[in-house]
Parts: structure tokens; C-alpha cells; sequence
């Protein structure tokens, strides 16, 4: 399966543009200058001054960084793909020094906060990264992430990184960390299952009645539009009623606010991409081997198991990648129903006016949809058709 | 032995199979031919109920189609179309081993006669069986179609334009594997072309079929000397018949026996107008004939313009 619609060679030739480098060290220098590497704040609650104390540092590096991108070189993806993986790495680390020595000569309320000058410098790093990886093989790219994931997993181990404010809002809470993820990842879980488990017969039936299948795809493209705040505030009567109609329900954790209708509501949005991937998936197969599958006598159920699910299954997988990274975004707002999960710092954080807080729940959930749609990734490399 | 008693199949209004009677003798390469639109692939795929039918029966073996289990109906039939349809992700030997598998057969017997239909159908390039078909040649494609219909030993074997997409040699390659398999294996074989030329050499009956009805069947000789109306005998030729008849008449009919002659020897076995091509060829007016590679006698050019009775 080819990646993207650009021939080999004119891939190479959009790889050799020296643009995206450019523009990406150019914002990166840009950042630096202008932008606040940290901020200094008197307490978790109130906003605190700016504190870049390496700027000038940095930003030669940056210059130097785009100096090179603009003269040709040879070795240049490499010491540039470096680079911006050192700068991955380093910022934090270097960030981390920073707040850990202010600390020693400040108060104990005093909040080291990371800056915007250090979020887009840290984004441009690693948007340098992305894009010098792009020709490498696959394991290349693989080991590089990973490397610079398990570098600031050290850092953060070994403590270097406790003095920021954001780890200290984690270590403040870790046990409702740990259970918001755990409910985050359940409901996505559990949407996920029951949308392939309703969505999938569904799209069965779509791609076989043609037409009805199109008002089927129309019904639920409506849904879509619907924003998702005002769809879990319409369902909390509903379900409630619910819940007061059966006892029953309500005992098992049925009801108006709650996990049940959030995840009523996800599955809502996640039948869509099932729906149209399950068709897209079916199309995938050859009528020219269906044919002789049914010619054969293959019964109904073999033809799915043995013809149409193996040759369908990527483009499926591929769906579900979607669906899975757009459930674990919308959950979060799910938070304001009482589902619980990470969205439930967001809007807590957003409450106490706790920047670090929001900050907190926002990179968790980004986070987790990046490990959610790497999993998809090596799903799909494991499902590649062979010859 | 396949049986059509008065079936009748429509699309909407229009009429496909028009009340059409037909009886396929076991053994028999019986091919119908026609013209697209003549209902000929229809009435094929009414055998295996990829078809329903309207009203009348299909028969096999005497026993009505419409009531057997439709899977262990189609499992007992070898079933090969012009599209081929193997499986993209199933190697040539998984391809070939689908009814088998159905079938729930040991893997032992399995493989055997998988090696055997690769033998047998000529797939004799190393490491064949464990390719997937994306990488093999339209007529290696083909082969493994034609290997897979045959693989569980069925009695009956339908076939819909199976060369139709294959080049001349490849085709023609394919078609004497298929005419020797069945001679051998005694195979009823159900084959649609719209090729006569192919209709002709395969067949040991043809039906050539018009709008829905046979408007002939016989023996291809029968076909060309003896056309039932003038549209049978336009399609078999129109004055190009007697030239069809060199084809389909072999050299052992009109050989004369214990004479001799000079140049490259005809087998006995060959068709005449192997025999007329091989005259211009050599720039002769007659050829010596062997039987088994042994001097037979020799055939002349008077005996394809005057061929005996």
C-alpha cells in the first residue's frame, strides 16, 4: 500500500524542498525571541511573569539551524533531523533545570510554568523531526520516537522535570489521574466495540442495498452535524426517563448524566465512519471473486469470514483508526455529563482558572489519541496484503 | 447427465430462456454457443442456482436443482469464468484447494491433489503453488481458475467463456489441456463460448443458441453440413463452412493407408486443415501420415477439396 497519492519520484523531489525546513526553524527562531520560555508565577492559580533566561542561546542555534537549511549541504537531513530531535529532548530537560533552580530560591507556592515560547520551539522541533523522518524506513521512524519518548520518560523519572508546574499538578493528582484515564480509555473502548458491533451490520447492509444504504449514510451524516455538547445535553432527558421507567437501569448505572449517555452519544458519532468504512471495505473486494466464492458454494458466512473479511479488513481497520482517534477527543467533553474521564480536568482546571490543570488533562488526551492511532498503525502495517 | 426441461427465465420483460429443452449425456463436452444477449451463460448459471428460474426444472444427475442444499449443490460442481475470480489473498495452492477445504477433506489428500491438478494443468514453474495470484501470467491465472474448478473431482464442470481473455496461443494451449483432462478424467463439462472456432474444436455436441432458444444442437459436423435454418448457417460460417469442416475433421478419416510419400510427417490425430496448412507450408500436394510415430500412409491434396464420406 503506497502512502499518499504522489509518485516516487515526485515525492523525492517535495523531500529534497528545503522549504518546510526553513519555515520550521524560521518559527522555531521566532518563538524563541518572542515567546515566553517559562513563566514565573506567585501561586497554581495566578498568572506569573515571563522568565527566559537562554533565549539568546537558543535562538543562535535556531539561526544557525536555518542558515543550514537554506545553503545545500551534504549530511544535511541528518544533523538537521539531529537537531530537532536533540531540541525534542533537550527543551524539557533544559526547562526542567530551569524551574528546579528558580525553585531553590523561591517560595513554596511559587508555580514554574512552561511557556508559549517553549510549546511552539518544543512543536517545531518536533514538526522538524516529522518531516526529516518522512523518507526513512519505517523502523527508523519507529525507533526515533520511541527513543525520544523513553529519553523524557527518564528525565521525568529520574525527577528532572518536577520543579514545572504541570508535573507538580500530576504528582498533586496522581490517583484521579490514573482513574480519569482508566474511564477515558473504557468509554472509548466500549464505543468502539458497540459501534463495530451495530455499525458493521449495518454497512453490511448498506453496501448491499444501495439505495437504502444511501439514506442510512445520509441519516447519519445529519447526526454528525450536531455539535456534540448540545447532543449530550438533549440526551440527559431521554436517558433519565429512562432510568426512572426501569429501576432496573438505573441500579446498573443508567441514567440521565453518566457514562450510558455519553457513550449512547459516541456511538452515535462513530456509526458514520464505521458505516461508510464497512461499504468502502466490501467495495474492496472483487466482484470477480465473490462470484466464484458463491460459484464454489461457500455459504453466506463463509463468504464473509474467508473472501470479503480478509480482503475488506484493511480499509476497515483503516476506519476504525479514524473513529477510535475522534472518540478519544469527543470523550473528553463527555466530562460534563459526569462521564468522568480526562476531560474532567480540562473543565475542572478551566473552573479554578488552574492553567497547569487544563494543561494536565489536554496533553493526556493528545497523548493518548497519538498511542491509539500508533496501535492502528502497526495493526495496519501487520494486515498488508502480501505479493 | 444435466437436464433442461421447459425453462423459462425473464428480466423484467424481457425473455432470456424461452421455454428450452435440453439434455447433457454424461461424458459429454457439450458447449453452447451464441451470441451475447443469447441467454447462453444465464441458462449455464441456472445449473449451480446462480440463476433462479421462472418455471420449468433443472435437472442433475435427475434430481431437481431447485431442491437440493444450494451450498452441497455447487460444492459437487466445478464452476470457471472468464474473470477467473481467484482469491487475491490465497496462495495458488489455497486457491486450487477451496472446494477440497469445503469439503472438509484430510490435508494429506489435499495436497496431493493439488500437486497433481499443477501437473496436470501444466503450472510447472518451481515454487508455483505458493505465489499469490497477483504475480502470475493471465493464462498461469487460468490454469489455477481451471485447477480449482476440477479440484474436488466434480462429475459436472461449468464453464463460462473461460479463455474468452486469454491470447491466441495461450488460449489454444488451454483448450487442448482442458479437451485431454476430460477425455481422461470422463468429466461432463457444460462450456459457453461465443467463439465457434472454440465451440467447435472442444465440443463433442454444440447448441448454438438465438435469443433464448437452441436453434441447433448437434455434433459440429452435423452443425455445418446439415444447418437447420439460415441463420444457423450463417453463424456457423455462411460459405466459409467447408473450411470450419477441415477443422473439425481429423486426418485419419481421409488418409490413405500403406502409400507413401516425401515430408514432414502428419500425425494421424490431426486435423485437416493442420494437415492443409502444414501442404501450403512445405509447398507440397501431398504428405506422409504417422500413427504413433510409425508410417501410416499418406494423405492428399484431392482428399480435403473431394473429402470422402
Amino acid at each position: 500500500m503506497s502512502q499518499g497519492g504522489l509518485p516516487k519520484d515526485a515525492r523525492r523531489v517535495a523531500d529534497d524542498s528545503p522549504l518546510p525546513v526553513i519555515v520550521l526553524t524560521a518559527f522555531g527562531l521566532l518563538a524563541t525571541l518572542f515567546g515566553a520560555f517559562l513563566r514565573i508565577a506567585p501561586n497554581r492559580l495566578l498568572s506569573g511573569h515571563a522568565y527566559s533566561p537562554h533565549a539568546w542561546v537558543l535562538a543562535a542555534i535556531w539561526g544557525i539551524a536555518l542558515a543550514g537549511a537554506i545553503v545545500r549541504w551534504p549530511g544535511r537531513r541528518i544533523v538537521v533531523g539531529l537537531l530537532a530531535w536533540l531540541a525534542m529532548t533537550g527543551l524539557p530537560l533544559l526547562a526542567g533545570i530551569d524551574a528546579h533552580a528558580w525553585l531553590m530560591r523561591a517560595a513554596a507556592s511559587t508555580r514554574v510554568q512552561l511557556g508559549a515560547g517553549f510549546w511552539l520551539a518544543w512543536l517545531a522541533a518536533a514538526l522538524l523531526l516529522l518531516d526529516r523522518l518522512r523518507p526513512a524506513r519505517r523502523v527508523v521512524q519507529v525507533v526515533a520516537w520511541f527513543a525520544a519518548l523513553v529519553a523524557i520518560a527518564i528525565m521525568a523519572a529520574a525527577g528532572a522535570l518536577d520543579g514545572l508546574a504541570l508535573v507538580r499538578e500530576y504528582a498533586a493528582q496522581r490517583a484521579p489521574f490514573a482513574d480519569a484515564l482508566l474511564t477515558h480509555v473504557a468509554i472509548a473502548v466500549v464505543t468502539l466495540a458497540v459501534a463495530l458491533l451495530i455499525g458493521a451490520p449495518l454497512g453490511g447492509w448498506a453496501w448491499r442495498a444501495k439505495r437504502g444504504g444511501g439514506a442510512l449514510v445520509g441519516l447519519l451524516t445529519f447526526l454528525q452535524t450536531v455539535p456534540s455538547l448540545a447532543l449530550f445535553a438533549l440526551l440527559i432527558g431521554p436517558f433519565a426517563w429512562l432510568a426512572n421507567a426501569w429501576p432496573a437501569l438505573g441500579a446498573i448505572g443508567f441514567g440521565g448524566t453518566g457514562a450510558a449517555p455519553a457513550v449512547f452519544a459516541l456511538v452515535l458519532y462513530a456509526l458514520l465512519p464505521v458505516v461508510r468504512y464497512t461499504v468502502a471495505g466490501l467495495d474492496a473486494v472483487a466482484p470477480e471473486a465473490l462470484e466464484a466464492a458463491h460459484g464454489l458454494g461457500m455459504s453466506r458466512w463463509q463468504v464473509l469470514a474467508r473472501v470479503q473479511l480478509p480482503l475488506g479488513w484493511p480499509v476497515l481497520l483503516a476506519g476504525l483508526r479514524i473513529v477510535a482517534v475522534q472518540t478519544i477527543g469527543l470523550a473528553a467533553v463527555a466530562a460534563l455529563i459526569g462521564a468522568g474521564g480526562l476531560g474532567r480536568f480540562v473543565f475542572l482546571g478551566i473552573g479554578q482558572g488552574a492553567t497547569d490543570m487544563v494543561l494536565l488533562g489536554t496533553l493526556a488526551i493528545i497523548g493518548l489519541a497519538l498511542a491509539v492511532d500508533f496501535l492502528f498503525q502497526g495493526l495496519l502495517a501487520l494486515t498488508e496484503t502480501p505479493a | 447427465m444435466i437436464e433442461f426441461d421447459h425453462v423459462h427465465k425473464r428480466y423484467g420483460e424481457h425473455v432470456v430462456i424461452d421455454e428450452l429443452s435440453l439434455r447433457i449425456d454424461d461424458g459429454e463436452f457439450f458447449v453452447l454457443v451464441g451470441p451475447s444477449g443469447s441467454g447462453k451463460s444465464t441458462l449455464l448459471r441456472t445449473v449451480n442456482r446462480l440463476e433462479p428460474v421462472d418455471r420449468g426444472t433443472v435437472r442433475v444427475d435427475g434430481e431437481d436443482v431447485a431442491t437440493r442444499d444450494v451450498e452441497a449443490l455447487r460444492r459437487g460442481i466445478g464452476y470457471a469464468i472468464q474473470s477467473v475470480g481467484l482469491f487475491p489473498h490465497r496462495t495458488v495452492a489455497e486457491n486450487i484447494a477451496t472446494v477440497p477445504r469445503l469439503l472438509g477433506w484430510a490435508d494429506a489428500a489435499i495436497r496431493a491433489r493439488v500437486a497433481e491438478l499443477i501437473d496436470l494443468l501444466r503450472l510447472d514453474e518451481p515454487g508455483i503453488a505458493d505465489r499469490y495470484p497477483a504475480t502470475l501470467s493471465g493464462g498461469q491465472q487460468q490454469r489455477v481458475g481451471v485447477a480449482r474448478a476440477l479440484a474436488a473431482r466434480p462429475r459436472i464442470v461449468l464453464m463460462d467463456e473461460p479463455f474468452g481473455a486469454l491470447d491466441p496461443l495461450t488460449r489454444e494451449s488451454l483448450q487442448h489441456s482442458l479437451k485431454t483432462i476430460q477425455r481422461d478424467s470422463g468429466t461432463t463439462i457444460l462450456f459457453v463460448t461465443h467463439d465457434m472456432d472454440e465451440a467447435f474444436s472442444l465440443g463433442d455436441r454444440v447448441a448454438l443458441m438465438l435469443d433464448g432458444k437452441i436453434a441447433q444442437v448437434g455434433t459440429p459436423l452435423q452443425l455445418i453440413r446439415e444447418p437447420a435454418d439460415q441463420r444457423v448457417h450463417e453463424f456457423v460460417g455462411g460459405t466459409r463452412t467447408r473450411l470450419r469442416e477441415l477443422a473439425v475433421r481429423s486426418v485419419r478419416e481421409s488418409a490413405r493407408p500403406g502409400e507413401q510419400a516425401d515430408g514432414d510427417a502428419l500425425d494421424i490425430a490431426a486435423s485437416l486443415q493442420d494437415a492443409l496448412a502444414s501442404m501450403l507450408a512445405q509447398g507440397r500436394d501431398r504428405l506422409p501420415v504417422e500413427e504413433h510415430g510409425r508410417p501410416f500412409g499418406v494423405i492428399r491434396l484431392v482428399d480435403l477439396v473431394a473429402p470422402r464420406p
